[in-house]
């Protein structure tokens, strides 16, 4: 659907700097809540700090891949959805609301990624060599799955300890996955710096640097031993991408992959780009550069009127009718803590937490954290709620990582969430502040 | 000391030895090594000597902890964009970090008769060079556009041959400024200071023209103080001392306005983020801080200040395609955006914002006959969008990126000033 055109008439003229709904974020969560606010007609602009957390993700967008109990991996992540507690982020937006939010992340990623034809997870290896469970992947990655049983090779490279390709294979191979796996470190043809950066490998495979492709593809070629499909760590090309990718398939004559890495993340950061077009393709407009830091309301209290920016020094009021708050987790800074208390730092908004900091962490290094499940508590409407169970704000809504309910990182549900409550979120904002 | 059974008065532990310098303990343990800052860094994108900014900052700042450590020569490749800065989710000043090491290379181990420090020198205080030109602008172009000229610059001094020199204006935008007589309105209300900077006082004075007509039209007194060099490219190269000198004199010229209702406008970005991040991060001046917290870019204060997006609306302009980037010292400001944003509603006007890679040139980076081929390396990806792009004239705020825009594409490259002026003057 189309933004609706806004007239003359119908804007705030006198105010600056005024839009209709304001997200504050710009991770997955942040830039899902301003597209479909968007689409309700409202004018929207997106206000985020610092790159976005979405360079440290893998590229993989998860509905469920484990539930709460650590059952799994899971088959059909829809059918897993109604095992899941109450105060889940899940339970609160509801099956159709993940369905409608994957729907507009499949129009957004467009050709980019796979996996929408089925509602069953994808396996998907990783570069440490575990196979994960997922909703949805980059394309470059597709001749990777764990379901396929065509026989594998994974190529690392000596200056790049990030992934560790005969590791990555022996533990895919202890996983018992139905192919033969083998890995291999080998010389990238190009001589960098023992420290070199991905996005140095990137940029020589994307200009062709010295005729590197066809060099890599040479060095390659001996290691093959009749394997059918070759997976490289997610740095081919940055920019050209699929082109480094296709031109090292036709010169190995197999299909070659990516696996998608850790942070810095090449596939994280094509996400985000794709993200971020959308939004200016949907006339969001954009502030990046300087973070949120308090807000004012109108006399009543109630109601938030403006978010105050911090631009070096000075606040800088961008005026709004609606806010959806997006600022991200533990990692995103949504959310901070010290050695008193976990606190939501722009709005203040209520985070249960323990007083004595012992009970937020679990002794077990992979045990049951709470700390994991901090955040705001949402009423049905994805607005916080305080302590008393009354909303913070009339006007201010949750979305993604800041909500609180629900391990991600253990669930593998961290996009799936940001996507679904921040399609809700900037709807709803959208709808009110059009209405 | 802290008593360690409360946890309320916890202290962290002194690890080395106090010093004079700036406190730059916390921005290092803020860094948990994410790498976000080195893919960010478009240097180390295409040069294999460079380590990148987590080693530039954070590291080589623990490293110089140990008394008989140097900093690594490798800092003088760093082109001072500033992307680390925006790039680092957990506020490690890394700029901040790069022009204090940087400094002190220049101080302790570069040699002063080396070539490199003269072309560096020569580089940094462009505004000396610029004040002697421009007297006599017509001899000048014509000495520095001879070729035979631009390779002993390039032999002697290390300055690429491959770019043309700058024009100078055969009228300086303060002779323009003195010849009219100064401000035309006049206002108790609504007061700003125009801080030009070189480029557009000696170089494109029509940029300056037009802050001055766009923000006559919005009713506001426009006083032009006397004014110095922004710093910026004398940070690029180490040269803290000539930075300082500079900011001396603009602040004792600026601080005084303050008080009286003036705000500093900057129409060149890294003027705006000199005097906005740099001063205050660098220098302890008096005054400084409130320049700092008053300062801003111009198309920056009209959206903050006055319903530009509505006069925007009404207005039009004639057909044209504009092919805008945005600097790296804008994106960093958060003002990556407010063109292509404010531009794209105006009537006539087709704007495409041509990526957000760097333009490679980096003020004075791109000047050096050594660093030449990699600022082009590193301006392809915007060379190949301008080309792509609709119409054949680009934008940005800032002068030595229009300078680069200008050489890979031969594009005619507008400020957005002049655009805004054009539509509402």
């Amino acid at each position: 659907m189309a933004a609706r055109p806004r007239t003359a008439e119908t804007r705030e003229a006198t105010v600056p700097i005024s839009e209709d709904v304001v997200v504050v974020g710009g991770g997955i969560a942040g830039a899902s809540a301003a597209l479909s606010a968007a689409e309700t007609g409202a004018s929207v602009r997106l206000v985020t700090y610092k790159k976005s957390t979405m360079r440290f993700a893998s590229g993989l967008i998860d509905i469920l891949g484990y539930t709460p109990d650590g059952d799994g991996p899971v088959a059909d992540p829809y059918d897993a959805l109604g095992e899941l507690p109450d105060n889940h982020p899940y339970s609160i937006v509801g099956e159709d609301a993940v369905r409608e939010a994957f729907a507009m992340f499949d129009e957004v990623a467009g050709d980019l990624y796979l996996g929408g034809h089925t509602d069953t997870n994808a396996l998907l290896p990783t570069h440490g060599g575990t196979v994960k469970p997922t909703a949805r992947y980059p394309k470059t990655a597709r001749h990777g799955l764990a379901s396929d049983d065509r026989d594998m090779l994974l190529v690392g490279f000596e200056s790049l300890p990030d992934f560790d390709a005969p590791l990555a294979a022996d533990h895919m191979g202890a996983a018992g996955v139905p192919f033969d796996v083998d890995g291999v470190t080998v010389e990238f043809p190009e001589r960098f710096r023992a420290d070199a950066k991905v996005t140095r490998f990137a940029k020589a495979l994307d200009n062709d640097e010295k005729s590197v492709r066809r060099r890599l593809a040479k060095t390659v070629e001996s290691h093959l031993d009749g394997a059918e499909r070759v997976g490289f760590p997610a740095l081919l090309g940055d920019v050209k991408n699929e082109e480094v990718r296709e031109s090292l398939s036709e010169m190995l004559g197999v299909d070659v992959f990516e696996v998608p890495m850790g942070p810095p993340s090449l596939a994280g950061l094509r996400l985000e780009d794709a993200l971020f077009d959308a939004l200016d393709e949907a006339g969001v407009r954009i502030s990046a550069g300087n973070p949120a830091v308090g807000y004012e309301t109108d006399e009543s209290g109630e109601r938030i009127t403006t978010v105050l920016v911090d631009q070096k020094g000075r606040e800088t009021p961008y005026h709004a009718e609606q806010v959806v708050l997006a600022t991200g987790g533990l990692v995103g800074k949504g959310i901070e803590s010290s050695r008193e208390a976990v606190e939501e730092p722009i709005f203040g908004c209520h985070i249960p937490h323990s007083e004595d900091r012992y009970d937020w962490f679990d002794l077990d290094a992979f045990g049951d954290h709470p700390f994991a499940k901090f955040g705001v508590v949402p009423d049905d409407e994805l607005r916080p709620t305080d302590a008393e169970g009354n909303v913070e704000f009339a006007n201010l809504r949750a979305a993604g990582g800041i909500v609180g309910g629900a391990d991600f990182a253990a669930e593998k549900s961290g996009s799936g969430i940001s996507l679904a409550t921040g399609l809700v979120a900037g709807r709803n904002a959208g709808t009110e502040a059009t209405q | 000391m802290s008593d360690a059974a409360d946890p309320g008065s916890f202290e962290p532990v002194q690890v080395f030895p106090e010093s004079g310098d700036m406190d730059l303990r916390p921005g290092a343990d803020n860094c948990y090594k994410c790498t976000t800052c080195d893919t960010a860094c478009p240097v180390a994108e295409v040069d294999d000597e460079f380590p990148g900014p987590k080693f530039q900052g954070p590291e080589q700042w623990r490293l110089k902890r140990k008394e008989d450590e140097a900093v690594d020569d490798s800092i003088m490749s760093c082109s001072n964009c500033m992307r680390c800065d925006d790039a680092c989710p957990s506020s490690v000043p890394l700029s901040q970090m790069h022009n204090t090491a940087r400094a002190e290379y220049v101080d302790e181990e570069m040699d002063k008769l080396s070539r490199e420090y003269v072309r560096n020198r020569i580089l940094a205080n462009y505004n000396t060079l610029a004040r002697l030109g421009s007297k006599v602008p017509r001899l000048t172009n014509a000495v520095m556009g001879n070729s035979v000229v631009q390779q002993i610059n390039e032999k002697v001094l290390g300055i690429t041959a491959e770019r043309d020199f700058p024009e100078f204006a055969e009228q300086t935008f303060r002779e323009w400024w003195d010849e009219r007589g100064g401000p035309q309105v006049r206002s108790e209300e609504k007061r700003v200071a125009y801080f030009h900077g070189c480029y557009s006082n000696f170089n494109t004075p029509e940029v300056g023209k037009a802050m001055v007509r766009v923000f006559e039209e919005f009713g506001y007194e426009v006083v032009v103080p006397k004014q110095r060099c922004s710093g910026t490219p004398m940070f690029a190269n180490g040269m803290l001392d000539d930075a300082k000198r500079a900011a001396g004199i603009n602040a004792e010229n600026f601080k005084g306005l303050i008080p009286e209702g003036y705000d500093v406008i900057a129409s060149c970005t890294s003027c705006s983020m000199s005097l906005r991040q740099e001063y205050p991060e660098l220098f302890d001046i008096d005054g400084i801080e409130d320049i700092s917290n008053h300062t801003y870019e111009a198309l920056e204060y009209l959206r903050i200040h006055e319903d530009i997006q509505g006069a925007i609306d009404e207005a039009s302009v004639s057909e044209q395609s504009l092919a805008y980037h945005a600097p790296c010292h804008a994106r960093n400001q958060g003002l990556d955006r407010q063109a292509v944003e404010l531009f794209r509603e105006l009537d006539g006007i087709t704007i495409e914002d041509v990526g957000d890679s760097c333009s490679g040139i980096s003020g004075t980076y791109g000047w050096k006959e050594e660093k030449y081929d990699k600022s082009m390396a590193i301006g392809e990806d915007m060379f190949d969008h301008m080309n792509h792009a609709e119409g054949n004239v680009g934008m940005t705020e800032c002068p030595t990126c229009s300078m680069q825009m200008e050489h890979g594409t031969g594009y005619e490259i507008r400020h957005p000033l002049q655009l805004l002026e054009e539509a509402l003057v």
